[in-house]
């Protein structure tokens, strides 16, 4: 993989290079992202990804706006993980303003994440089939996507951004149905689950299209800042619950998911495992959510005081960082965001070398790309 | 005028003296032309149509889903609907298109769907050319359609196109070996290429039940390799979707389009009537042996009612693929055309070659 400036490609072109632009407007990049790839017939030259087309300035945006006001904005980076991004402000206000969270919102909290994390990685099933041409696979990952959302929606009203849990607490207390509907969820999910297997993880042109497809290795997970599913198929152990737990994670007895091959195959296999173990997680929590108040006592204008806070949870895609620079007012001077899928996206030109065009689009979906959460 | 339902050649004889007594000889001969002409052409239309019916109800199925519902009772007139849609949509002129090819793709295309329909025959008299060649004819009438494909991928002046009609090309050229020598078995089974005599041969048993394990052998990589001849899925790397947007008629829009969508289904349709003439006796009523008393019964189902039964069972097979596999890639699909289909053929062929020199076939 050479280094290639933008002006190398234009003198690229020239030079007769087959350039083709897989986007900004394509099926298969899930959102506007564009990759500017070169040709040999079917393979690929090299990759370049190009983002920045759904940049909307999230984090300067924060600066005008007080702490409550930023969990709206940062349902917007990663939608699929909406609840742990408001997670991730939240838990760094209460830590920053010295807030107590009751054990209850530590539970819902934990519980929501989990389902969340489940949502997505349902849909990025679908989305994955879909990529590889099984069309089927996509519907079955929204049915079961959809029990969830429905759950969500019983709760808190909202099915994608929600922005439910804010600085203190949670914007409510649950629905009553909760705590029974999620119950029949995780019983209807743990039939449906095998199905997924049924579908894709035995076929023949599925394994042979993923295994020892776009191999990283774990020095390269590393170097790349590849968290999450994608760094923990090469073996690299990024798991934010299990090495600074938040929430109710210190209270559950989960498993940290790691394969050590690296390549689609894993990262595929890491994410399935993972639904198996949010469940248990959910499990775990579901039934004993302890009585009390569903938020802490917050000041009415939140105030962080002067200094630097960060703060990182696990989304469903890696591991996300907020960082804070406050000058003791009600809006940060500087907030920044570590997104997972940023690190992430970077990885696929090193993937891809020497890999078909058909593997670019296989791989960039092993990698879960949700395109708003790299441009922010 | 006679009317047998068993038997439609006293009709089309009867047609034919009709003609030939009311018109001088040539004129004759041109009506007969144009009506089969037309019979043809409905047939056609109305297959086409009703396969992307087909096709929606049976992926709608495999999904969890309803289909087409609103238009028409059970969605049934949908397609006609989305036909005349096609019709009145803008035909868009693409710049720096070779603008010649690009408008006589389609047709080539539809034309070799066409013209492999000729040769099908339907129930027993209702056949429009039976050529002593028939099984050559349509290998070669249906291979001339990949060079619609190639002209449309390589005159649209896109770059995806151009990636999917090469693909296609590769594909199909590869693909056709497999097909032809899977159909071969049973030409040599039968001992002739024309199908109203392979059919005939079928009167005490279709060839996939006679011709014991090779013939079925050679009924399923027919089947393998014509899902690949016709583009698709899991094969349908020319068009590959996810990868290329919509492949060699990514730039085609209007009824230009809707001629490759209707070609593709076309092709299906010729391609499953072709393994049901060929392996499972086309309109042949299934008969085992002397069992006289269960052929009897068998011989009351029409043959029209046997034909379209086996072709469609045979589309859904197809269709069955198409939305449960993943797609392959283009170096795995050479792959197992070159390396696997073509040689398992090759052995096939001379297994069934002995197994008839021996006579050990059930005649």
């Amino acid at each position: 993989m050479q280094e290639v400036e933008l002006s190398d490609i234009l003198t690229a072109r020239e030079d007769g290079d087959y350039i083709v632009n897989i986007g900004p407007q394509h099926p298969s990049t899930h959102g506007v992202m564009r990759f500017v790839v070169s040709l040999k017939g079917e393979m690929l030259e090299y990759v370049i990804p190009h983002c920045g087309y759904i940049h909307r300035g999230i984090e300067k945006m924060c600066e005008r706006m007080t702490y409550p006001q930023i969990i709206h904005l940062t349902d917007r980076m990663d939608y699929l993980s909406a609840h742990m991004n408001n997670e991730a402000v939240s838990l760094l206000v209460e830590k920053a303003t010295g807030v107590e969270v009751p054990e209850r919102v530590k539970y819902i909290r934990t519980i929501l994440s989990e389902l969340q994390r489940i949502a997505s990685h349902q849909l990025w099933w679908a989305a994955f089939g879909m990529d590889m041409g099984g069309l089927t696979c996509f519907f079955y990952g929204l049915r079961d996507r959809e029990h969830i959302l429905d759950i969500f929606e019983e709760s808190f009203g909202s099915r994608l951004l929600h922005s439910y849990v804010c600085p203190g607490g949670l914007m409510g207390d649950i629905h009553p149905n909760f705590q029974k509907r999620t119950k029949e969820f995780i019983k209807y999910f743990r039939k449906k689950l095998p199905e997924y297997d049924q579908l894709l993880t035995g076929n023949v042109i599925f394994e042979q299209r993923t295994k020892g497809m776009g191999i990283m290795s774990k020095a390269d997970a590393i170097s790349f800042g590849a968290t999450g599913p994608v760094g923990r198929g090469s073996n690299f152990a990024c798991d934010i619950r299990k090495k600074f737990p938040y929430s109710a994670y210190d209270k559950v007895d989960f498993k940290e998911i790691l394969y050590t091959e690296g390549d689609s195959w894993a990262r595929y296999k890491v994410r399935v495992d993972e639904m198996w173990e949010s469940m248990k997680i959910i499990e775990q929590l579901i039934d004993n959510i302890p009585e009390g108040d569903y938020s802490a006592k917050m000041k009415p204008v939140i105030k962080l005081p002067e200094g630097e806070y960060s703060q990182r949870v696990e989304t469903a895609k890696g591991d996300l960082g907020v960082f804070v620079v406050s000058k003791g007012e009600k809006y940060p001077y500087r907030m920044h965001f570590r997104t997972p899928n940023f690190n992430n996206l970077f990885v696929i030109s090193q993937l891809c070398a020497g890999n078909k065009i058909a593997d670019l689009i296989a791989i960039s979906g092993s990698l879960d790309l949700v395109i708003p959460d790299i441009d922010r | 005028m006679p009317f047998n339902i068993y038997d439609f050649s006293g009709t089309t004889k009867a047609i034919d003296q009709f003609l030939y007594a009311k018109m001088p000889p040539t004129w004759a001969f041109v009506t007969e032309l144009a009506i089969v002409g037309v019979i043809i052409l409905l047939v056609y239309a109305v297959v086409g149509l009703y396969l992307v019916y087909a096709e929606r109800k049976v992926c709608a199925f495999m999904q969890n889903r309803v289909g087409p519902n609103r238009v028409g009772k059970w969605g049934l007139i949908q397609t006609i609907a989305d036909l005349i849609k096609l019709l009145m949509k803008e035909l868009v002129v693409i710049r720096k298109a070779d603008q010649l090819l690009f408008n006589i793709a389609p047709f080539i295309l539809i034309i070799a769907s066409f013209m492999a329909i000729a040769a099908i025959p339907f129930a027993k008299g209702l056949h429009a050319v039976d050529f002593n060649i028939g099984v050559f004819y349509m290998m070669a009438v249906s291979s001339i359609g990949v060079i619609g494909t190639l002209l449309a991928g390589w005159s649209s002046n896109s770059k995806y196109s151009l990636i999917g009609a090469m693909r296609s090309g590769a594909q199909v050229v590869s693909y056709e070996l497999s097909v032809g020598l899977s159909l071969l078995a049973v030409v040599i089974f039968s001992g002739s290429m024309q199908l109203s005599v392979i059919i005939e041969s079928q009167a005490n048993g279709w060839w996939i039940f006679k011709g014991h394990i090779p013939a079925i052998i050679a009924f399923v990589m027919f089947l393998i390799a014509s899902t690949a001849e016709i583009n698709r899925g899991p094969f349908d790397l020319a068009e590959a979707e996810s990868e290329l947007t919509a492949g060699f008629h990514t730039e085609y829009s209007g009824i230009r389009f809707a001629f490759f969508f209707l070609g593709e289904y076309m092709n299906m349709f010729i391609v499953a009537s072709l393994a049901a003439t060929v392996f499972l006796g086309g309109w042949m009523p299934l008969h085992i042996g002397n069992l006289a008393g269960f052929n009897h019964v068998m011989d009351f189902i029409p043959p029209l009612v046997w034909y379209f039964g086996k072709t469609v069972f045979i589309i859904y097979v197809i269709m069955w693929f198409k939305w449960t596999f993943p797609r392959l890639r283009i170096d795995q699909l050479l792959t197992l055309e070159w390396k696997y289909l073509l040689p398992i053929n090759l052995v096939n062929i001379l297994v069934i070659a002995f197994i008839v020199l021996m006579g050990w076939y059930i005649k």
